[in-house]
């Protein structure tokens, strides 16, 4: 076996290694259970009095959201001002501008929605000031946000019947000293020991063997890398994110970012299944989100390492793959890999640009979006995954005539529609923004925007298509990904992709943890003979069955004007 | 809200300082036992600083081997690849042009023979390496303009060439800065 296919197995099998004693981990953390970490008692104790929260006052479904929100809302005004005021803040030493103001409100946004899409590049659009204030901070917080919502959805299915779903701040405090932070300092350890930079020196000039002179960026970036992957952010420090030498050096940090970016959401699947002592319920999911990974990764894998056609038309033997916007010490079969794993839990860093990719290796990628719960991103992933379970329990319950249940409480119509309506939020979002990009360079509008919609695009024709398509579903996926050839960096863009990002990050929070608080109030059915059970295989069939009707059927003629149709003019 | 907002704001606090004051600094003083103690490692050359280990540079001339086609001019100052599509017609051009004046420079090459990456652009614009295919096609070119032996260019690259890691995982890799910097060696 080639060792480029051995090294992307060996990758897997390690963060398999290592997601399911953290799950473990993550179950006792939060079931108040004994664990390594518990040294980190006393000062938690301390900053609860600080902030004047009593950790153990329950909330219920509503004060979870509640306190989430209010939370979110003063860290977005927060880094918003930030971003515009950059220029006069310290830790600025290579002399980046302030940000736009709809450069700002996009980069806010979309670091606070856990996305990451990057209107900017890194070494000039940020100073190292908002790096770590702004960027890192965000990349802790939105992380530990959506692994905060999840455990109040762990605590409601955990009891027979209550209201009494745990504290946010507890949740969300434990989840960055207790899980982000230990993790974080142990990956920057290993990229910072392998060449990553971590020091605050500015910019470098130097004078190359040949002559040149040339400038190389730099900064405290190690410890930032380290939450992007951990956290499921994926905002690089440099504007070509890990596909940066400085930023991912080597095979062996290639191996440890790509399982950085995996094990939390893996893991979690994992704490679920401990923490309310179903386990085989949480391995039935895992298998689910397992088999659509290698349904998205195999073809992914087999498309890049053929090669581009169109160069092979000229002669040229692509004995690797396919090389154009890859590197050559990683090699195409662990950029595919990195591809599929990081559009499945929207992590969006790439180690390769997937505008660069192949047809079929494109539609894999907006396949992993559009579906978006196959691991999914911190927490929210599951939140995700959760909606088609309900869905599946609805259409399940029906097909054999009895009243839906799921975990011993009736489904019903306000539960379903409120799984529906996010269910159905995120191919409107994708679609409309979408139609709406595509009319506005159909029809010529903003005659007096400073981008002009004609100039948009990067590539012609259907990959012109996809790259738009793909921008509005990495928004609504909070991936943060892109077709990077797409000019971004404009008031359309900044401002439609913004709003995309909002609504696609906080609906499909609320109405999970609406639904699992609304079920856990409810009356206990107790379990007979007649209940569908979730723990089995059948079931896991048909959550992949509703899963591919509603999130990939729905995408089906978006995805034939794009990457299909790329793929039949090439092959 | 009101009840939530003071315990969000404090918290915040706590948290900023926590996560992006604390933390970094503490990496930066962990990257200090580090190699390069963390600003990076440089590729020194008769004490001067040629280059950074990690970050690619251009060489364009016909006596050393030459690196990939970079988006950015190799200039570190930014970073980024083409994002052409497989199917756009220009691009399609730019590699055949590629590809034309590769074998007008190392003549006798067949174009089968032309590894991929050397008419592509990589991701970053500064990849510093190529595949030991990439080096060991450029020899023939190096050894008739320098006057070396083939097969000793060809060790050359052979000794310059890393494996996979721990022999197992990833593709073999040439250092190109290294690599030149090993044939200016040779006399």
């Amino acid at each position: 076996m080639n060792t480029e296919l051995l090294g992307i197995i060996a990758t897997y099998a390690i963060t398999l290694l290592i997601a399911f004693p953290l799950g473990r981990y993550i179950a006792k953390v939060f079931a108040g259970q004994r664990t390594l970490l518990d040294f980190m008692a006393p000062l938690e104790r301390g900053i609860f009095r600080f902030c004047g929260i009593d950790p153990k006052e329950e909330m219920n479904w509503k004060q979870h959201l509640k306190a989430l929100l209010t939370i979110n809302m003063l860290w977005f005004v927060y880094a918003f001002f930030m971003l515009i005021f950059q220029d006069k803040l310290p830790l600025n030493p290579d002399q980046n501008a302030g940000q736009t103001p709809d450069l700002a409100f996009n980069t806010a946004i979309s670091f606070l929605v856990n996305c990451n899409l990057q209107h900017y590049s890194g070494e000039s659009g940020l100073t190292y000031f908002t790096q770590l204030f702004v960027i890192t901070f965000l990349q802790f917080v939105s992380a530990a946000t959506g692994i905060a919502a999840l455990v109040a959805l762990f605590k409601a299915l955990r009891q027979k019947t209550t209201t009494q779903l745990g504290n946010f701040w507890d949740h969300l405090l434990k989840t960055t000293t207790r899980i982000l932070l230990p993790i974080c300092i142990v990956i920057a350890g290993i990229l910072a020991f392998r060449g990553t930079p971590a020091s605050f020196a500015g910019k470098d000039t130097i004078v190359t063997m040949q002559g040149d002179t040339v400038q190389v960026s730099r900064g405290p970036a190690a410890g930032m890398i380290a939450i992007k992957h951990l956290g499921t952010n994926g905002g690089g420090w440099f504007g070509a994110n890990s596909i940066h030498p400085l930023e991912n050096p080597d095979y062996l940090t290639n191996m440890t970012e790509a399982i950085a970016q995996l094990i939390i959401p893996i893991a979690m699947v994992f704490a679920l299944g401990f923490f309310i002592q179903r386990r085989k319920f949480a391995y039935v999911i895992f298998g689910v989100m397992t088999a659509g990974m290698l349904a998205l990764l195999i073809p992914t894998i087999i498309s890049e390492t053929g090669g581009n056609p169109a160069i092979s038309q000229l002669g040229i033997s692509q004995a690797t793959g396919a090389m154009e916007g890859k590197e050559v010490r990683f090699g195409p079969t662990a950029t595919a890999y990195w591809s599929t794993i990081t559009t499945i839990v929207s992590t969006g860093s790439v180690n390769g640009f997937h505008d660069s990719t192949m047809p079929m290796t494109g539609m894999m990628q907006l396949i992993a979006m559009m579906t978006n719960c196959f691991y999914g991103g911190c927490g929210v992933g599951i939140l995700n995954y959760f909606i088609f379970i309900i869905i599946a329990v609805f259409i399940s319950g029906l097909m054999v005539g009895r009243t839906p249940e799921f975990m011993g409480h009736k489904v019903e119509a306000r539960e379903m529609k409120i799984a529906a309506i996010v269910a159905l939020l995120h191919p409107f979002l994708i679609l409309a923004g979408t139609a709406l990009s595509s009319f506005a360079i159909a029809h010529g509008w903003g005659a007096g925007w400073a981008t002009q919609p004609g100039a948009w695009l990067n590539n012609p024709g259907y990959h012109g298509f996809s790259e738009m398509l793909y921008e509005y579903t990495s928004s609504a996926a909070n991936n943060g990904s892109g077709f990077e050839g797409l000019t971004d960096n404009n008031i359309f863009w900044n401002v439609s992709t913004g709003f995309v990002l909002i609504l696609s990050r906080f609906l499909p929070i609320i109405g999970p943890v609406a639904i699992a608080g609304i079920l856990a109030s409810k009356k206990h059915v107790p379990e007979s003979a007649g209940t569908l059970r979730t723990d089995t295989a059948t079931f896991g069939i048909m959550t992949f069955a509703v899963i591919v009707i509603i999130a990939a059927l729905a995408f089906f003629p978006a995805l034939a004007l794009g990457p299909i149709a790329e793929y039949f003019s090439l092959y | 809200m009101k009840r939530y907002f003071f315990p969000a704001l404090k918290l915040t606090l706590v948290l900023v300082l926590l996560t992006a004051g604390i933390y970094p600094l503490m990496i930066a003083g962990i990257a200090k036992m580090a190699p390069g103690k963390g600003d990076g490692v440089t590729i020194e050359k008769n004490g001067q600083v040629v280059g950074y280990a990690n970050v690619g540079q251009q060489f364009t001339g016909d006596n050393y081997f030459q690196t990939r086609p970079s988006a950015v001019g190799y200039n570190a100052a930014g970073s980024g690849g083409s994002n052409k599509g497989p199917s756009n017609p220009d691009y399609l051009q730019v590699v055949k042009d590629r590809i034309d004046t590769f074998l007008v420079h190392n003549p006798g090459v067949k174009r089968s023979e032309i590894p991929v990456e050397l008419v592509t652009a990589s991701g970053s614009g500064l990849d510093p390496h190529l595949s030991p295919a990439g080096a060991l096609v450029q020899v023939p070119r190096i050894a008739k303009l320098r006057n070396i032996p083939e097969q000793k260019l060809r060790d050359l690259v052979q000794a310059n060439t890393k494996g996979p890691l721990a022999g197992m995982f990833g593709p073999a890799t040439v250092h190109v800065l290294q690599l030149n910097l090993a044939l200016d060696e040779i006399h």
